[in-house]
């Protein structure tokens, strides 16, 4: 019996391996990878949740266990997380300790912002200088929304350099670069370790008033693993410098290689361990993400139908209470759903579920599923002709002999049409799971945009287009069976 | 034996019913006739308590019509409408025993009595296994007929039953009502704005205009005393004088 017990205890500890976290940015995704393999190299079971959201997102998982580590830049944990400038790196590492997070030494490579123009561009108005900028008022600014809203950001760096830009474009840092070489914007906010820099011949302007802090790159661990992670940090300190880095994203950008690649690579140079990578053909990587993508759609609309039509019908019997379910499933449409995913981690973390992975994407998913069900389900049973629903009455059929024998199998063909839109939209919805690292063919997509990678957004894409198509032909199918012939004729 | 007395209604701001008073003996057949507007299917349907009344009151055998006691009354109404009122999605047959299977009756009974009612309407039972929109206007009258009478209520009440159909079968329909009437002894209430259906199908003719009775009366009184002007327009309207 004790041994079983061991056995189990052992068991669910080896079930449960360390979790990486990364920010939707090459870099960070390579850093992961460098982590995860190195961890694993040690004999730690670990994951890599890849690209799972911007700073709010990993943070709040790392607060709430969700993640157990993820690299992150010192300029970034000042002004975004702790708010407040501190005197050295020991004052940051005591604050942060104060609520239950680790700060490793510095990686050794500083990635700070800099705003960046076409070197063409930068040669013909010699601008060199970030102050320069303000003769030039009709220039196009196009700047990632987290840079945006930073507090080191876009806003006092204007006030700063008494720039006179206004009608910024808020605009991911990966289609920037895009933007800029189709001439559609003409400054960008980069990370100075970005391998588009020299890829697209690009200048970093000159931060001649120290505006920009510095971003030393560093890992953040919850403390209860420190004693793991002993090796790890050790190995990493000062080991990657600002030429290693931008190396290290441009074979992953400009040549496409895998992150996992990289970073075994990296791991061969520099520590001179083998670790094993495992690359995926096609059909396994098509394979990984149509169950993920599968198990997020099937899973919300099981849930979804469920509820829906129950709610449909209340809806289309109470007409106080109905009005009010309308207004809510309607105004749940209208969140975005990045806003929804986010919004959706601190209620989630209040009942100790996890605030990024399947949970939220599921709980997105199918709020979103709701509406055209519910809309349908009532307009479904209001079309059923005034005579008839007297006639049920005066038939004495009871309430759920109406429900089921008249009402239901009467608008099951205005149902299952909502089933079908919420199922086709639910499709093209769940390849937003990625962004909470559920997976999918949101992934490939991300991926995709992040690397500039078309064929990987189509590895996305075209299934996700596809299962759209059979789950509406498959529904069209299933309507010749389900609707009663009578209703056809 | 049916008693309304003073019944009032108004529909959408505009009164329907003006304080109408009628007693129905047990047995007879009766049609309610009127122009469009003149309140007869409003009042059918304030009998088989589809609307309230706004004031007044029906008795049936003395017993008044309550919200509490409604679904008791009704399993003694057989109510037609027009075009027979069959569910679409359900086959004629699932459309009749749907009342058999409401009521708790078990499988033979449902059968048998079907059956019966089948050849009682006079449509071949093979019939039943399509749905309504497969066959006729007259056959899904009989089986709305069918499924009206499958309880065996004492009062039928209908609502324009043959306003749908052609001249021939309608015709052909009315004889077979009457006959049907004569040997079922039932009370029957027949909505119409047919004179010629309300000779053929009732003893006692009841004409409506806004809201309110104009003449009670056999067919043959109501020919030779018209009580007012718009009865004898009425009459003359249909070829009847």
């Amino acid at each position: 019996m004790r041994l079983l017990v061991a056995l189990i205890i052992s068991f669910s500890v080896h079930a449960q391996p360390l979790v990486v976290g990364s920010k939707k940015f090459t870099e960070s995704v390579i850093l992961g990878e460098i982590i995860r393999l190195s961890l694993i190299h040690e004999g730690i079971p670990t994951e890599h949740h890849q690209e799972i959201g911007g700073t709010a997102i990993l943070w709040n998982a790392l607060k709430s266990g969700d993640i157990d580590l993820y690299p992150e830049y010192t300029g970034t944990i000042e002004e975004e997380l702790l708010k407040k400038k501190t005197k050295n790196f020991d004052e940051l590492k005591m604050l942060l300790r104060q609520q239950g997070i680790g700060l490793s030494a510095p990686i050794g490579f500083n990635n700070t912002y800099a705003l960046g123009i076409k070197a063409k561009l930068s040669k013909e108005k010699n601008i060199k200088k970030i102050y320069e900028l303000q003769s030039w008022r009709d220039l196009k600014f196009g700047f990632s929304s987290e840079f945006l809203e930073r507090k080191d950001g876009w806003h006092e760096l204007k006030e700063r350099y008494k720039l006179p830009h206004q009608n910024i474009l808020g605009i991911d840092h990966d289609v920037a670069y895009r933007a800029m070489i189709q001439g559609d914007i003409d400054v960008v906010d980069l990370y100075s370790t970005d391998a588009e820099i020299a890829y697209y011949d690009l200048v970093a302007l000159e931060d001649d008033l120290n505006y920009f802090p510095s971003y030393q790159a560093v890992i953040l661990y919850r403390l209860p693993i420190e004693e793991k992670l002993k090796s790890l940090l050790s190995i990493l300190t000062g080991k990657i410098n600002n030429e290693t880095m931008i190396e290290l994203n441009k074979r992953a950008k400009t040549y496409k290689v895998p992150a996992d690649l990289v970073a075994a690579d990296f791991i061969k140079q520099n520590l001179g361990a083998h670790v094993k990578t495992s690359q995926r053909s096609l059909f396994d990587r098509l394979a990984k993400t149509t169950t993920e993508h599968l198990r997020l759609v099937l899973v919300s609309m099981f849930f979804a139908i469920l509820t829906a039509i129950p709610l449909g019908v209340i809806v289309a019997k109470r007409r106080n209470l109905g009005r009010g379910i309308l207004i809510v499933v309607s105004a749940i449409q209208t969140v975005p759903a990045l806003a929804l995913l986010v919004m959706l981690i601190k209620p989630l973390a209040y009942f100790g579920l996890s605030g990024i992975g399947d949970t939220p994407a599921l709980i997105a998913l199918f709020l979103y599923s709701l509406l055209p069900i519910v809309r349908n389900t009532l307009t479904g049973i209001q079309q059923i002709p005034e005579n008839l629903r007297e006639t049920a009455e005066v038939l004495n059929l009871s309430f759920i002999t109406k429900l089921k024998k008249i009402e239901l199998p009467m608008a099951l063909p205005s149902i299952l049409a909502g089933i079908k839109i919420a199922l086709v939209l639910n499709v093209g919805f769940a390849t937003l799971g990625a962004l909470v690292g559920s997976g999918g063919y949101g992934q490939p997509i991300l991926s995709g945009i992040r690397l500039d990678d078309y064929s990987l957004i189509l590895e996305g894409a075209l299934p996700a287009t596809a299962l759209a198509l059979i789950c509406q032909w498959g529904f069209d199918w299933l309507e010749k069976r389900l609707v009663s012939p009578g209703l056809k004729l | 034996m049916i008693h309304i007395e003073n019944l009032k209604k108004s529909l959408g701001g505009k009164s329907v019913l003006h304080g109408l008073t009628l007693d129905i003996p047990v047995g007879q057949s009766l049609a309610l006739l009127g122009i469009s507007g003149s309140g007869k299917t409003t009042l059918l349907k304030c009998l088989c308590g589809i609307l309230k009344p706004d004031s007044g009151m029906i008795q049936f055998n003395s017993t008044e019509l309550k919200p509490e006691n409604v679904k008791k009354i009704r399993q003694t109404l057989g109510y037609v409408i027009q075009d027979g009122g069959l569910f679409p999605h359900l086959t004629l047959l699932e459309n009749v025993e749907l009342i058999g299977r409401e009521a708790n009756l078990n499988d033979g009974t449902i059968s048998s009595k079907t059956k019966e009612l089948a050849s009682l309407v006079k449509l071949p039972f093979e019939i039943l296994h399509r749905y309504p929109r497969q066959v006729s206007g007259g056959q899904r009258q009989r089986v709305g007929l069918m499924r009206a009478l499958f309880l065996d209520p004492s009062y039928l009440l209908l609502d324009e039953p043959l306003g749908a159909l052609d001249p021939i079968t309608r015709y052909e329909l009315q004889n077979e009502l009457k006959e049907l009437f004569g040997r079922l002894n039932k009370t029957v209430i027949l909505v119409t704005h047919d004179l010629t259906e309300a000779r053929r199908l009732c003893q006692r003719i009841v004409l409506l205009n806004n809201g309110v009775i104009v003449q009670d009366a056999t067919m043959q009184e109501l020919i030779q005393n018209p009580s007012n002007d718009f009865v004898r327009r009425f009459l003359q309207a249909q070829d009847a004088i």
